[in-house]
């Protein structure tokens, strides 16, 4: 019944042959979407042999330290650990639509407020039943930070590292400082500082998170933990006079912090400490990447944030704590039970930390004998903590702390007299949001 | 077979590919093979792949968005939609301390751009069109800055202005506390400092545009000026210029547009820090994330429509009255 067209009519195949590519191109595109889907469960169904996870350890220190620790349970279990590596970004960023679609059995996740949100959610299922075994290895606060609103677990936490006030110890030396315990003193040392020719406090806030580790240290020093908890589930006020003392305390020492902060990265800011030209910076511990000289490294220490009100003294670490979730329905069950099992386990941790030695084990049995003396003193002050925070983003909600807290806290930073109109506006835009949920 | 063809014939006459239409008239018989029922599928196929991906993908999300616009929602189970009315908006217009400067950004973006890499463009084309030597090389080296794409133009700029170890403050020595100069992070800065770039980029885009404007400009008018006596300045005001009336609407529409799809350059500068919010940052940052805030989020896009709309349905109208006058 068809001709095939004349060599004349020379549109015919020309536009057929388009279309086929045309046809093709869709049905590719068609194609992507299953793909796309398909980094959710993967096949493997019933297969009690293999338990698949969602990672989000996508750099590569990590991820190869998690492949260790994978390898070793897979040794002692004979249970596959089936991994599926996502962007790490990329993972907070879909994880709603991951666990709403076809999550992987078990997947990487963040303590605190973060867990709780998906555990009230019924995207997470309980673990009480893991924690029964391993609870013994873990501290009081890790215990804490690991159960739900319903007071069940929901969370079995692997590595965690500590914020604050980190130093070279040859300046100190050389200009023969003491390491500040009080507010006092940490306001006279940044005077000294400013008159050394040194800059006091190193500060970037371009990425917008750090200025919240600031507010946080002294907002805890000086209200205590449990109005840390208050303020972040939007429960307090942040009109409240307690709100305005940490900014006014915040106020006092912002001169010296290191000039242009808005438009500086933590590792140029981090920069600055490597090459002397700053006396502190409060930050994570993950600092100590951007001191890649082993030398360097050595000289780095670090002290906790000053005692502000003596009521609360130093008892709050804030610790944020990476570990593990079980999703909503997990095909594997048992397997799934019985890898969290060794993952709350110390030899798992210890495992891990061979490969990654940034962080430090969230359980208070693994073995800290291989430990540099960085991360010893790190796992000494968290496990000496009296409560842990896990940082304003992950104790709030996200989009309160991403759409409201980064902005504003940057403002304040920029014209730290406005602060009255600020927390107003704060306030205003919190009810609104801690309402809709 | 045949008649069923020919009744078909001025439908598929009405749809012909640009190049054919002189072409099927003059060898009916072509035609007629043309609509075999293999034919009829690849019809029905080229009509309705598009119009349903254009259905699915541009009616149905901007209807869907416009409607989570007036509800609260985050984004876990469609059970937890709430309608909420005008609420979003109240709050949006009364409480949302960026969401006034993200309008203003976006109304500055459009006039900087319209007012400085414009003109510039202007210039530089009607330079280039003299068939100076080289003339190519500088029409690619005026053009590169268009086919970069704009996250690289932003991670560069971003680069040239990093203030501790950027191009520009090494060069004048504002590293040093005390002249600090905070490119990325003054509010009183950034925007200017992205605009630059953004400029830097447009200038090249409207250059090639007004380049093939001029190209169209019959030889012949500027002879006849020449012969009146016209200078060159006198030429280009009375004749070459309002020749250049097609290419300047499609200016100002590419214009617009630029201004208010302005995201990817600021989002790699600065996030859309305090000094550079930008509507199209704003609908991000609420959307995007593990607990979206989507029906909020959908209002300020809902905003971002009604100002696309406010601008482009009068140019359609005009463009349609002027279509039915010829």
């Amino acid at each position: 019944m068809h001709h095939s067209p004349s060599r004349l009519s020379v549109p015919g195949p020309n536009r057929r042959s388009l279309l086929r590519g045309v046809g093709g191109a869709t049905l590719l595109a068609g194609a992507g979407i299953p793909l796309l889907s398909a980094c959710g469960g993967s096949g493997a169904a019933s297969d009690p042999k293999t338990v698949s996870l969602g990672s989000n350890a996508s750099d590569a220190v990590p991820k190869k330290a998690f492949e260790e620790v994978y390898a070793a349970f897979k040794k002692q279990s004979g249970i596959t650990v089936d991994v599926n590596t996502k962007d790490h970004n990329t993972f907070q960023e879909q994880i709603n639509s991951y666990l709403q679609g076809t999550p992987d059995d078990v997947f990487n996740w963040f303590a605190g407020f973060r867990m709780q949100f998906f555990a009230a959610k019924k995207l997470a299922t309980p673990i009480d039943d893991v924690w029964q075994k391993i609870g013994d290895n873990f501290p009081e606060a890790m215990k804490k930070l690991s159960k739900g609103e319903d007071g069940k677990y929901y969370f079995v936490p692997l590595t965690t590292y500590p914020w604050a006030v980190f130093y070279r110890k040859s300046v100190f030396q050389q200009h023969g400082y003491q390491v500040p315990t009080t507010w006092d003193q940490l306001v006279a040392l940044c005077k000294q500082m400013k008159k050394d020719g040194l800059v006091p406090i190193a500060f970037g806030d371009k990425d917008q998170w750090p200025a919240m580790g600031t507010f946080d240290q002294i907002n805890f020093r000086l209200n205590g933990y449990d109005f840390h908890v208050q303020l972040m589930a939007g429960k307090a006020s942040w009109t409240d006079a307690k709100v305005k003392a940490v900014f006014d305390h915040w106020t006092e020492i912002l001169p010296y912090h290191q000039d242009g902060a808005l438009g500086r990265t933590w590792q140029d800011a981090a920069q600055s400490v490597v090459a002397k030209k700053a006396g502190m910076y409060l930050l994570g511990s993950f600092v100590a990447q951007q001191f890649t000289n082993k030398a360097d490294l050595d000289d780095l220490d670090f002290f906790p944030f000053p005692e502000i009100n003596s009521a609360y003294g130093q008892d709050t670490v804030e610790a944020p704590t990476d570990g593990f979730m079980v999703s909503k329905a997990p095909k594997n069950h048992d397997g799934v039970v019985k890898l969290l099992e060794y993952l709350g386990s110390p030899e798992a941790e210890q495992t891990y930390l061979k490969t990654d030695p940034s962080v430090v084990a969230a359980s208070s049995k693994a073995d800290t004998s291989s430990y540099s003396p960085l991360q010893k003193k790190a796992f000494d002050m968290i496990s000496g903590a009296k409560s842990l925070t896990q940082f304003m983003d992950r104790d709030s909600r996200p989009d309160f702390t991403s759409t409201v807290m980064q902005p504003s806290l940057q403002k304040f930073v920029q014209n730290p007299k406005g602060v009255d109109s600020l927390l107003s506006s704060i306030e205003r835009q919190k009810k609104t949001i801690f309402a809709s949920a | 077979m045949s008649t069923d063809s020919t009744t078909k014939t001025p439908e598929a006459a009405a749809v012909p590919p640009p190049g054919a239409a002189s072409h099927t008239k003059r060898v009916v018989r072509g035609h007629q093979r043309l609509l075999t029922r293999r034919d009829r599928i690849t019809l029905a196929l080229m009509a309705g792949v598009p119009t349903v991906l254009h259905v699915a993908l541009v009616w149905v999300t901007a209807l869907a968005s416009i409607a989570l616009a007036f509800t609260t929602w985050d984004g876990i189970g469609f059970d937890s939609i709430k309608w909420v009315g005008l609420e979003n908006f109240k709050q949006l217009f009364s409480d949302n301390p960026q969401f006034w400067p993200a309008v203003e950004h976006n109304v500055i973006w459009f006039v900087v751009l319209i007012l400085i890499p414009t003109p510039l463009g202007l210039l530089l084309a009607v330079q280039l069109d003299k068939r100076i030597r080289f003339s190519r090389v500088y029409q690619t080296a005026f053009f590169l800055p268009v086919v970069i794409s704009m996250a690289c133009i932003g991670f560069v700029w971003q680069l040239v202005y990093n203030p501790d170890t950027g191009l520009i403050n090494s060069l004048i020595g504002a590293n040093k506390s005390g002249h600090y100069i905070d490119w990325i992070g003054d509010p009183k800065l950034n925007l200017w400092a992205v605009l630059v770039a953004a400029s830097w980029r447009h200038t090249g885009y409207m250059m090639i545009l007004y380049l093939a404007g001029l190209k169209s400009v019959d030889p012949s008018l500027r002879e006849a000026s020449a012969l009146d006596g016209a200078n060159e300045w006198q030429t280009f005001k009375h004749v070459i210029f309002p020749t250049l009336r097609p290419t300047n609407t499609v200016v100002l529409v590419v214009t617009i547009i630029e201004a208010l799809r302005a995201f990817d350059l600021v989002f790699v500068f600065n996030k859309g820090a305090q000094g550079t919010e930008l509507l199209s940052i704003l609908v991000t940052n609420n959307i995007i994330g593990e607990s979206s805030r989507i029906g909020y989020g959908s209002a300020i896009a809902v905003v971002l429509l009604l100002i696309s709309l406010a601008v482009i349905i009068p140019y359609l109208v005009a463009t349609f009255r002027k279509e039915r006058r010829s």
